[in-house]
C-alpha cells in the first residue's frame, strides 16, 4: 500500500459538519452519493413491498387480498417507484461517489447543483407516494401511463403524478449535466478520454442519454397535463389527437431509458471482472464503441413498444431489424467479459458472483429481447407476462445485481470496513435463487398467454405463480439481509486496506479506506 | 484542469440549450407524426377537408366492398348508426351513404365523429368529398338528424385490397365546445 496518497498534507479543509445540516446542506460528493444510494435502497424496498402485495395478490387465482382498483395502483407504483427512484437514483449514487474518485477529481464539478438535484429526489417521491392516500386513489394506469387512459379516465391524483416526474426529470437532468462536466472537465492531468475506467465511460454516455431523453419525457407529461387541464387534445381523438401519437412520444423516451439503467451496469461489471479474474479488461476499445454503439441504436428502435397498434409493415420491418441490430454491440460486449474471464485466475467474492450472474441472467434477458422483437411473433407475446419475465431479467439481475455487485466492490472503499463474506454470499445465493424462481416461470405463463397486470388469472396457471410468489418473497425478505450487512460493515469490522481487492485498478484505490471526507486536493499523476 | 475544450460555463450552457431543445422536440413530435402519417397514409387516418382532386375513370374491372361500422365512446348517449352496411363498388364512382344519428337525452349536445379506414393503408387512397365528420353536429334534445359521407375510392387503390371499413366513433364534445356555442347554461345536469 506504499502507493496510498495521503491528501491530508497541510489541507486546511474542513471535515464534515456536524448533526443534520450536514446532510442537508452538504456539496461533498461522497455525502451526496451516499444520500443517493440510502434513498434509492428506501424507494428500492418500498417498490418491492408494492411488489410483494402484487406476488400475494398472485400467489393463488380468484380474487384473495386486494381489489383490481388497488392491484392496478400497485403495479403502476410498483414500476415507477423502482425506475425512477431505485435504478436511477442507485447509478447517480454510484456516479457521485466513484466518478471523481476514479478520474481524479477533488468533487464534482457543480457540487450546490449537486446537492439540489438530490434533494428534488424526495420532494418528487413524496409528492408520487401521497398519491396513494389521496380521495380516488394513485396512479392506477401502469408505469407507461398511456393516455387516455391516464388523461380522461386517470384519477384526480394524475397531476401530482405529473409534478412528480417533472421534479425527478429536472433532477435526473441536473444530475447528468454533474455528471458530464465533472468527466469532461476535470480529470487528473494524463486521465485522457481513453484511459478512462468504464465505469466513467458508460456515465458519460448514460449522462448524454439522459439529457436527449428526459426532456421528451418533460414534455409527454406537460402534454397530459395540458389535456387535462387546460383542453387541448394532444391525445384525445375527440379533439383531432391521437392516443397513438403518445405511444411513439412515451416511447422514444422510453427505449433509451432502459439503457440508461442498464450502461452503468455495464461499466462496474467491467470493472469488477477484471479485478477478480486478475486480468485487464479484454476489448477496452471495443467496450467504448459498442457503449456508444448501444446509445445511438437505442433511439431507432422505439416502435418495437408498439408492434400491435398498427404500424405499416415496412415500419415492423425497420424497427424489427433496428432492434436485433443492437443484439451485435451487446454481443461484442459479453463476448468481452467471457473473454475477460477465460484463463483468468478466478475468484468468486460477493461482487465477481453477482457480476458473472449478471453476465448470464442479463444474457438471458437478452435473448428473450430478441424473441419479442420479431414482430409477427410479438402478436403473441404481446401484454403478457412473457414481456414481464424479459423486463425483470434484464432489470433485476442486470441493473440491480449491477448496483449489489457494485455496493460490495466499493463497501470496503465507503466503510473503511470489510463486509461479511459470509452474509455476502449467502444474500447472493438466496437472491439468485429467489430472483429466478419469481421471474423464470413467468416465460411459461406468458408463452401460455396469461396477461400482464391483471389481479386474476385461469385456473391452468396456478401452480406457476405459486412457485412465482413463493421465489419473490425469498427475494423481497432478502434483501433485509442486504440492509445488515450494510449496516453491520458501516459499523464496524475487520479494516479494509486502501486496495481491498489484489487485481483491482484504478485511481480509487490509492486513496486509504475509507476513502478521507476530502480527496486529490492536488490533482494525482496519471501515467 | 481541462487539457483542452470548453470552460465548464460555457459546457453548461451548451448541455442547457440541449435541454431545451429536447423538450422542444417532444412537442415538435406531435407535428411531424401528423405530417408523417398524411405523407404515408399511415395509421388509418383520412384527410379532415373535402377531397379536392380530379374525377377519375372508373375501373369496371373491379369490385370493392366498402363497410361501414360505428361506434360510440364511452359516455356518448346518441344512437348513431349507418344506414346500410356494405357497398360494393368500382373504384373511380362516387357514392353516398346517409348516417343516422339521435339525441335521446334531455339536453342539447355536441357531437364529433371521428372516423378511421382499415386497412391503414388504403386510407389514402379513400376520398371524401362530403363528409359529416368535417364538422361538428349540434342536436337539441330529441332531435334526430340524417348525415351522409360521399366518398371515391381511388382506382389506384392496391390490388390486393378488395375489402375497406370505414369507421366512425362519435364522441361526446359538449363540454369542450360549451364556451364557443354558449351552451354553458344547458348541458349541466
Amino acid at each position: 500500500m506504499s502507493a496510498v496518497i495521503d491528501n491530508h498534507h497541510g489541507d486546511h479543509a474542513h471535515g464534515p459538519a456536524k448533526g443534520l445540516m450536514r446532510w442537508v446542506l452538504t456539496t461533498n460528493h461522497k455525502d451526496i452519493g451516499s444520500m443517493y444510494l440510502w434513498f434509492s435502497f428506501a424507494m428500492f424496498l418500498l417498490g418491492g413491498t408494492l411488489a410483494m402485495v402484487i406476488r400475494a395478490e398472485l400467489f393463488q387465482p380468484g380474487l384473495q387480498l386486494v381489489q383490481p382498483e388497488f392491484f392496478n395502483q400497485m403495479t403502476t407504483m410498483h414500476g415507477l417507484i423502482m425506475v425512477f427512484g431505485a435504478v436511477m437514483p442507485a447509478f447517480v449514487g454510484l456516479a457521485n461517489w466513484m466518478v471523481p474518485l476514479m478520474i481524479g477529481a477533488p468533487d464534482m464539478a457543480l457540487p450546490r447543483m449537486n446537492n439540489f438535484s438530490f434533494w428534488l429526489l424526495p420532494a418528487a417521491f413524496g409528492l408520487l407516494i401521497s398519491t396513494l392516500f389521496m380521495e380516488g386513489g394513485g396512479p392506477n394506469f401502469g408505469w407507461t401511463f398511456y393516455a387516455p387512459l391516464s388523461t380522461t379516465y386517470g384519477p384526480e391524483s394524475t397531476t401530482f403524478f405529473i409534478f412528480a416526474i417533472h421534479l425527478a426529470g429536472i433532477s435526473s437532468i441536473m444530475g447528468a449535466i454533474n455528471i458530464i462536466a465533472t468527466i469532461l472537465n476535470m480529470r487528473a492531468p494524463g486521465m485522457t478520454l481513453m484511459k478512462m475506467p468504464m465505469f466513467v465511460w458508460t456515465w458519460l454516455i448514460t449522462a448524454f442519454l439522459l439529457i436527449a431523453v428526459m426532456p421528451v419525457l418533460a414534455g409527454v407529461v406537460t402534454m397530459m397535463l395540458m389535456d387535462i387541464h387546460f383542453g387541448t387534445s394532444f391525445f384525445n381523438a375527440a379533439g383531432g389527437g391521437d392516443p397513438v401519437l403518445f405511444q411513439h412520444v412515451f416511447w422514444f423516451f422510453g427505449h433509451p431509458e432502459v439503457y440508461i439503467m442498464i450502461l452503468p451496469a455495464f461499466g462496474a461489471v467491467s470493472m469488477i471482472i477484471p479485478a477478480f479474474a486478475r486480468k485487464p479488461l479484454f476489448g477496452y476499445t471495443s467496450m467504448v464503441y459498442a457503449t456508444g454503439a448501444i446509445a445511438f441504436l437505442s433511439f431507432t428502435v422505439w416502435a418495437h413498444h408498439m408492434f400491435t397498434v398498427g404500424i405499416p409493415l415496412t415500419g415492423e420491418l425497420f424497427f424489427m431489424y433496428a432492434t436485433m441490430l443492437i443484439a451485435v454491440p451487446t454481443g461484442v460486449k459479453v463476448f468481452n467479459w467471457a473473454t475477460t474471464m477465460f484463463r483468468g485466475s478466478l475468484s468468486f467474492e460477493t461482487p465477481m458472483l453477482f457480476a458473472v450472474a449478471f453476465v448470464i441472467l442479463f444474457t438471458i434477458g437478452g435473448f428473450s429481447g430478441l424473441m419479442l422483437a420479431i414482430a409477427p411473433a410479438d402478436f403473441q407475446y404481446h401484454d403478457t407476462y412473457f414481456v414481464v419475465a424479459h423486463f425483470h431479467y434484464v432489470l433485476v439481475p442486470g441493473a440491480i445485481f449491477g448496483i449489489f455487485a457494485s455496493a460490495y466492490y466499493w463497501l470496503p472503499k465507503w466503510t473503511g470496513y470489510m463486509y461479511d463474506e459470509v452474509l455476502g454470499k449467502t444474500h447472493f445465493w438466496m437472491s439468485f435463487i429467489g430472483m429466478n424462481l419469481a421471474f423464470f416461470p413467468m416465460h411459461f405463463v406468458g408463452l401460455a398467454g396469461m396477461p400482464r397486470r391483471i389481479p386474476d388469472y385461469n385456473m391452468m396457471f396456478a401452480n406457476f405463480n405459486m412457485v412465482s410468489s413463493v421465489g419473490a418473497f425469498m427475494f423481497g425478505a432478502t434483501q433485509l439481509l442486504f440492509l445488515f450487512i450494510v449496516i453491520k460493515c458501516i459499523r464496524g469490522g475487520k479494516r479494509a486496506p486502501a486496495k481491498p481487492w489484489d487485481g483491482a485498478e484504478g485511481l480509487e484505490w490509492t486513496v486509504p479506506s475509507p476513502a478521507p471526507y476530502h480527496t486529490f486536493t492536488t490533482p494525482p499523476e496519471v501515467k | 484542469m481541462s487539457e483542452e475544450g470548453l470552460s465548464t460555463t460555457s459546457l453548461i450552457k451548451r448541455l442547457l440549450l440541449l435541454v431545451v431543445g429536447m423538450f422542444a422536440f417532444g412537442f415538435l413530435l406531435v407535428p411531424i407524426y401528423d405530417v408523417m402519417c398524411q405523407a404515408f397514409g399511415i395509421n388509418g387516418k383520412t384527410a379532415g377537408a373535402a377531397w379536392q382532386g380530379q374525377e377519375q375513370a372508373v375501373d369496371m374491372q373491379r369490385e370493392v366492398r366498402v363497410q361501414f361500422v360505428s361506434s360510440n365512446a364511452e359516455g356518448m348517449r346518441w344512437s348513431f348508426g349507418p344506414e346500410g352496411n356494405e357497398i360494393v363498388l368500382h373504384p373511380g364512382e362516387t357514392h353516398s351513404m346517409n348516417f343516422l344519428a339521435h339525441n335521446p337525452t334531455d339536453r342539447v349536445m355536441v357531437a364529433q365523429a371521428i372516423p378511421s379506414v382499415a386497412p391503414s393503408r388504403a386510407a389514402a387512397f379513400f376520398h371524401k368529398t362530403e363528409c359529416f365528420c368535417f364538422t361538428q353536429q349540434v342536436l337539441q334534445p330529441g332531435e334526430s338528424i340524417e348525415m351522409p359521407v360521399r366518398f371515391i375510392v381511388d382506382p389506384a387503390l392496391p390490388a390486393d385490397v378488395r375489402r375497406l371499413t370505414l369507421a366512425y366513433t362519435l364522441f361526446d364534445v359538449t363540454e369542450r365546445m360549451a364556451p364557443s356555442l354558449d351552451l354553458a347554461a344547458i348541458h349541466s345536469n
